[in-house]
């Protein structure tokens, strides 16, 4: 019975797709905007974690250690469910924003730190010597060097980030790896998830030849031979 | 003052007329009317148990040429480090054009308000050892970074400067080069070109050559001695002892964490006063 109305493949997900849109289309729109709160928020960070004074820098260490340290899942649902206990009622796309993006930019900030530290005493001594004060050393001249050295982990965390806008589930969004998963227990076969395995995987390629084009226009003649 | 520039122009031009050495030697018996630019009074500083200075005093006038030289380890560099503040001092005062920039555990000396200090530093040059270009600017952006964020100087105007600052160290022709396409004495001489954009009233010159290749060190070379025919104040730590003893108005020997000799050039060289210097002289000229 099973076997008489199945369709082909293509035309079975674009029977689906009026359905299965609405769950990528979720998906897309958390990642895209979780990327571009968090990236500020993590440069931020990580220059304050750097230079920052030492109850601003205790606090972030909080931060960073308490968002690495559990899971995402968890901390979904403890906002999700535990904030009406607090009189804070926020709807599942608040929450979702909230703490995806707070729990990127805790990866990202130690990325970011790992990068800034690694950019030598002498670049700061430069800066200082020419008059230039904190704030101009860091946008000029460290952070610049820094984003460049903390692509190839920083592309890692964002194809992390966007397999795991899957765990919204957890606060009852449908994203598109929640609706694949209804469309194959409803009609019992799989080509939904055939289907959502070649976008995360096509996104994944996408976000690897991005960053591998921004590595190229930013290091183009610079880092090659970097002596000093 | 008219007295002094002679002076200075005289031991400058390296034909050796130094009749005048005499009235310069020894810190203090200098002519009263030059003016002080650089004066670091009783100078201690140590990192954790290592003592580098114990007790330095130093004046440089304006448009002398003052070299520092001695065993690696010496503290030389230190010295420069502390003029303008990369390092902080444990005890004495750092004063730059009479402004008091850094003064600890000296009764009386007070450093003066921040933004006076701020003032008197920016226009206080240094050149590294290791350049600490910025890798990720052209050579013409290294040199009008400064000049447009600190100072404000609209773009078009610092391009100029740019250009021109880089033409006097010999390459406007690599002003869209980056560092990493720069030969070692090319990126000195950005580091020059870099400090001087920023119109300062000395430089600071930390071991400039000490990083480069032999046969790239003349060029290095030549863009200093150009500055101090132009007058320009400079403190130089370095090795080259013909250099030294061309460009320097008073070469001064650091051993043992102390200023253990301070000379006009043809005094140090051809008669060393202080067994030290001697034997130091000996070492590095045969």
């Amino acid at each position: 019975m099973l076997i008489d109305d199945r369709l082909g493949f293509w035309q079975y997900i674009i029977d689906k797709m009026p359905i299965l849109i609405n769950g990528i289309k979720t998906s897309y729109l958390l990642f895209f905007a979780v990327l571009l709160i968090a990236a500020p928020l993590s440069v931020l960070a990580a220059v304050a974690k750097v230079s920052g004074p030492r109850a601003v820098r205790a606090l972030l260490n909080l931060y960073t250690w308490a968002f690495r340290g559990s899971p995402l899942v968890l901390q979904l649902s403890l906002v999700y469910y535990g904030f009406p206990y607090l009189g804070i009622v926020w709807q599942p796309w608040t929450v979702a924003l909230v703490v995806f993006s707070l729990s990127f930019a805790a990866y990202e900030t130690e990325v970011i730190r790992g990068g800034i530290i690694s950019v030598e005493k002498g670049q700061y001594e430069a800066c200082r010597v020419l008059g230039m004060n904190f704030f101009q050393t860091m946008r000029r001249v460290v952070v610049p060097q820094a984003i460049r050295r903390v692509l190839p982990p920083t592309c890692s965390e964002v194809i992390i980030l966007f397999k795991d806008t899957s765990l919204v589930t957890s606060i009852a969004l449908m994203d598109m790896m929640r609706t694949a998963q209804r469309i194959v227990i409803m009609d019992l076969r799989i080509d939904a998830f055939i289907a959502v395995l070649a976008i995360y995987l096509l996104m994944a390629s996408l976000t690897v030849s991005v960053f591998h084009r921004l590595e190229r226009i930013l290091n183009a003649s610079v880092l090659k031979e970097e002596g000093s | 003052m008219g007295e002094k520039t002679q002076v200075g122009a005289g031991a400058r031009t390296g034909d050796g007329a130094r009749a005048d050495g005499g009235a310069q030697a020894g810190g203090g018996a200098r002519d009263d009317t030059a003016e002080v630019i650089i004066r670091l009074t009783n100078l201690h500083k140590s990192f954790g148990e290592l003592s580098v200075l114990q007790g330095v005093d130093l004046t440089v006038e304006r448009g002398q040429v003052v070299s520092i030289i001695g065993p690696s380890g010496s503290g030389k560099s230190t010295v420069l480090r502390c003029v303008n503040g990369l390092e902080k001092i444990d005890r004495g005062v750092v004063e730059i054009e009479g402004v008091v920039v850094a003064a600890v555990g000296t009764p009386g000396a007070k450093p003066a308000p921040k933004e006076q200090i701020r003032a008197v530093l920016a226009k206080t040059g240094m050149v590294f050892q290791s350049f600490n270009l910025f890798p990720h600017m052209t050579a013409l952006q290294n040199v009008i970074e400064a000049p447009m964020t600190v100072k404000k100087i609209p773009k078009a105007r610092a391009r100029e400067l740019g250009m021109e600052k880089l033409r006097r160290v010999g390459l406007d022709d690599k002003a869209d080069a980056f560092p990493s396409r720069l030969s070692g004495g090319q990126k000195q001489r950005v580091a020059i070109a870099r400090a001087l954009a920023m119109e300062p009233d000395f430089m600071l010159f930390d071991e400039p050559t000490s990083a480069l290749d032999p046969e790239l060190v003349g060029e290095v070379l030549d863009v200093i001695k150009s500055l101090a025919r132009e007058h320009m104040s400079m403190m130089i730590v370095s090795h080259e002892m013909g250099f030294t003893r061309e460009v320097s108005d008073r070469v001064i020997f650091v051993d043992n964490q102390k200023i253990v000799a301070d000379n006009p050039p043809e005094r140090f060289f051809n008669s060393p006063e202080h067994p030290r210097v001697a034997a130091f002289l000996d070492k590095m000229l045969n």
